[in-house]
């Protein structure tokens, strides 16, 4: 990683003072990169562009918002009907956070299918975890502001859920409340902290990637770099696939933008928030599901909630959970059916979250959270002691263990 | 890069999408709740009706919704507000601003204070809002045996059947089941939550008279009324649809472009 050299003499007089150019140059250009990350790698830049469609958007709303009870319905509306193109920002930004969680499930589960979160990269991981809680902290804070039905009794639901932490469980609610009931004042803290915290979510961004650049990306053999023959500069190669990628999203996006923006939607949620009228079905956005199955699969209200902070923290120590020095599912033959019924059991108790707590609905909740406490605590740790892996590649311009071509 | 891995991510990418559209569907079937004698034996049937707004090209039949406004000055406005429906809006729909005008000039709104402080009314302005017919929620609900007319700026994206809920509504009328006992000033009807509504059933042939000769039938005026809060519930649509295909075509040359540029560049690799 020599220094290149700038012909451009302004160039080369920051240089010398802040070398910016030569970071560039070094993290984007030159960074060498498996040759073999297959189209599930695009998930990382594209989550990440995730992110800037959603400060922009966001930034643009927030000139036309009024964070208060009387009005933010009211002001939503104007968005979507009077302000030049406001309908198209403000779908963009509605839309835009399932597309977020969309893209970083899929940039989750694609770590741990290919063991993405094992030494070197626990902390890039971990990192990653913390992304995802703040993300859900923004998106749940996000979602209250339109002030519809759904705003309120989710904001009602979610916060009262702290009241379950003995002794102070109480005080605490009423001081995320700002009072005695989710009102004005709680309406404005989260138009605040909804502003605040995607910012915090890019710092740690940008720990997330100095952590990936360390070591690299982990690849779909998940075996390490042994020569130069492994890699390939990260531009032209990643930032051409990325693009291609990034087009692809951008394609599926703004057609949902364009023909069906509701269509992950809540109809309740244009209705304006009516503390005295409660809905028949109060459900949360179609990414907070799975946990929200969990929370209700235990019968304890306090039980629920640890539960469901649990299936959160379970992932901060699945590096030392997943014993396995194989990283790949591809050569974990027990893993790889493992890492699909972990898959199914998500989306079942995504299902389960969105149907009345009631009937086979309570079964398959329980059912499914069992599995998934059960996949992280007990059956990952057994299979880092029993499993046989299939023979690794030598390396990975060397697929096959024998040398030869695959 | 195989077609199993492609497939495989893809399905990954689906099964997340899918678990998303589910619970729309579900909830609403959800809250149909149990089995009581007020539950209809059969149910009056609502044409099924092709809306000119649904689908990629959609857009909203002008004339029709034209006609809704109409209908809705004429019936609904005596107890439904349309608080978020401004006159100048009906511009989107094709009228002139004279007719914008004369529309607006048969209501009259609050003026600010004037010098003594006195709040008199005057004529409205097509940037007026429509008049709200109660002055608050008290007033609307004592006007209405206790009941609240809802708003119905956004009713037709407000129910989770959409554009199929107001024809339901006003074709859902009839004689109760028997057994099934109907409260005092309430109407029965099969499509509303609990069978029970406290509207009495709106429309009645010639209920309006329509300026285009139209016949103002039962019928038309539903696709009609309809037709004009669809637009009211989401008036940028037809922009939104349109602005949407251009930047479709756009975003597929410009994803082929990117392709075949991301081949020429791994040519060297694969």
């Amino acid at each position: 990683m020599s220094s290149p050299e700038f012909s451009n003499p302004i160039v080369r007089w920051i240089e010398y003072r802040l070398p910016v150019f030569s970071m560039l140059n070094h993290e984007l250009h030159e960074y060498p990169t498996p040759r073999n990350l297959n189209y599930m790698w695009n998930f990382g830049s594209l989550a990440g562009f995730c992110l800037v469609i959603m400060i922009v958007s966001g930034i643009v709303l927030s000139m036309n918002y009024t964070a208060h009870v009387d009005y933010a319905f009211a002001s939503v509306e104007r968005i979507m009907r009077d302000v030049d193109f406001g309908w198209l920002i403000r779908y963009i930004h509605m839309n835009g956070a399932s597309f977020f969680f969309i893209v970083v499930y899929i940039h989750i589960f694609r770590g741990l299918y290919y063991g993405s979160y094992k030494a070197p990269r626990e902390l890039l991981w971990i990192l990653g975890v913390v992304i995802l809680l703040l993300m859900m902290a923004t998106a749940f804070m996000g979602y209250v502001l339109p002030w519809g039905q759904m705003s309120f009794w989710g904001a009602t639901v979610i916060t009262n859920l702290f009241s379950a932490i003995p002794l102070i469980g109480e005080n605490i609610v009423t001081w995320l409340w700002g009072g005695f009931t989710v009102d004005n004042p709680t309406l404005n803290r989260f138009f605040s902290l909804h502003f605040l915290l995607p910012f915090v979510i890019a710092g740690v961004v940008i720990l997330h990637i100095a952590a990936l650049h360390q070591h690299g990306s982990n690849n779909p053999l998940g075996i390490d770099i042994k020569n130069k023959g492994d890699t390939i500069p990260f531009h032209p190669y990643y930032t051409v696939k990325d693009m291609f990628g990034l087009g692809v999203f951008l394609t599926i996006f703004m057609a949902v933008v364009s023909f069906a923006p509701n269509y992950m939607g809540h109809p309740d949620n244009y209705v304006e928030a009516n503390p005295l009228v409660t809905p028949a079905h109060i459900v949360p956005e179609w990414y907070f599901l799975p946990f929200y199955a969990i929370l209700r699969a235990v019968p304890d209200k306090l039980g629920g909630v640890i539960a469901m902070f649990a299936a959160i923290a379970v992932l901060f120590v699945l590096p030392w959970l997943d014993r396995s020095p194989i990283r790949s599912a591809k050569f974990r033959p027990v893993y790889f059916v493992l890492f699909w019924v972990l898959l199914a059991d998500c989306i079942l108790l995504g299902f389960c979250g969105a149907m009345p707590a009631e009937g086979i609905w309570v079964v398959l909740s329980r059912l499914g959270t069992v599995y998934y406490f059960a996949h992280f605590i007990i059956l990952l740790p057994l299979l880092g002691l029993y499993e046989r892996p299939i023979d690794l590649p030598l390396s990975i311009s060397k697929p096959s263990p024998s040398g030869t071509s695959a | 890069m195989t077609l199993k891995q492609i497939s495989s991510s893809l399905f990954a990418g689906l099964i997340l999408f899918a678990s998303a559209s589910i619970p729309a569907s579900t909830a609403s079937a959800a809250g149909a709740g149990k089995e009581t004698a007020c539950t209809p034996k059969t149910l009056p049937t609502i044409p099924e009706q092709k809306w000119s707004f649904q689908g990629i090209f959609g857009h909203y039949d002008h004339d029709s919704a034209l006609r809704g406004f109409e209908v809705y000055r004429g019936v609904c406005a005596s107890c439904h507000s349309l608080n978020l429906f401004a006159f100048r809006n009906l511009s989107a729909l094709g009228a002139t601003e004279d007719e914008i005008k004369g529309v607006a000039q048969e209501y009259e709104v609050p003026a600010p204070p004037n010098d003594e402080g006195e709040v008199v009314l005057r004529r409205a302005l097509p940037s007026d809002h429509f008049p709200k017919p109660f002055p608050n929620v008290k007033a609307a609900a004592a006007a209405n045996g206790g009941a609240i007319p809802p708003d119905l700026s956004l009713i037709v994206k407000a129910r989770p059947d959409f554009e199929a809920h107001i024809p339901k509504i006003l074709g859902g009328y009839m004689d109760a089941p028997a057994g099934c006992e109907v409260g005092e000033g309430r109407y029965y009807n099969a499509y509303y939550p609990g069978y029970q509504i406290s509207m009495a059933p709106p429309l009645s042939p010639d209920a309006v008279t329509y300026n285009d000769g139209t016949a103002a039938t039962v019928e038309q005026m539903t696709t009609d009324i309809n037709n004009f809060l669809a637009f009211v519930a989401e008036p940028k649509l037809e922009e939104r649809k349109q602005t949407g295909f251009k930047v479709i075509i756009f975003l597929v040359i410009l994803t082929i472009l990117l392709y075949l540029a991301k081949r020429e560049v791994w040519r060297k690799v694969h």
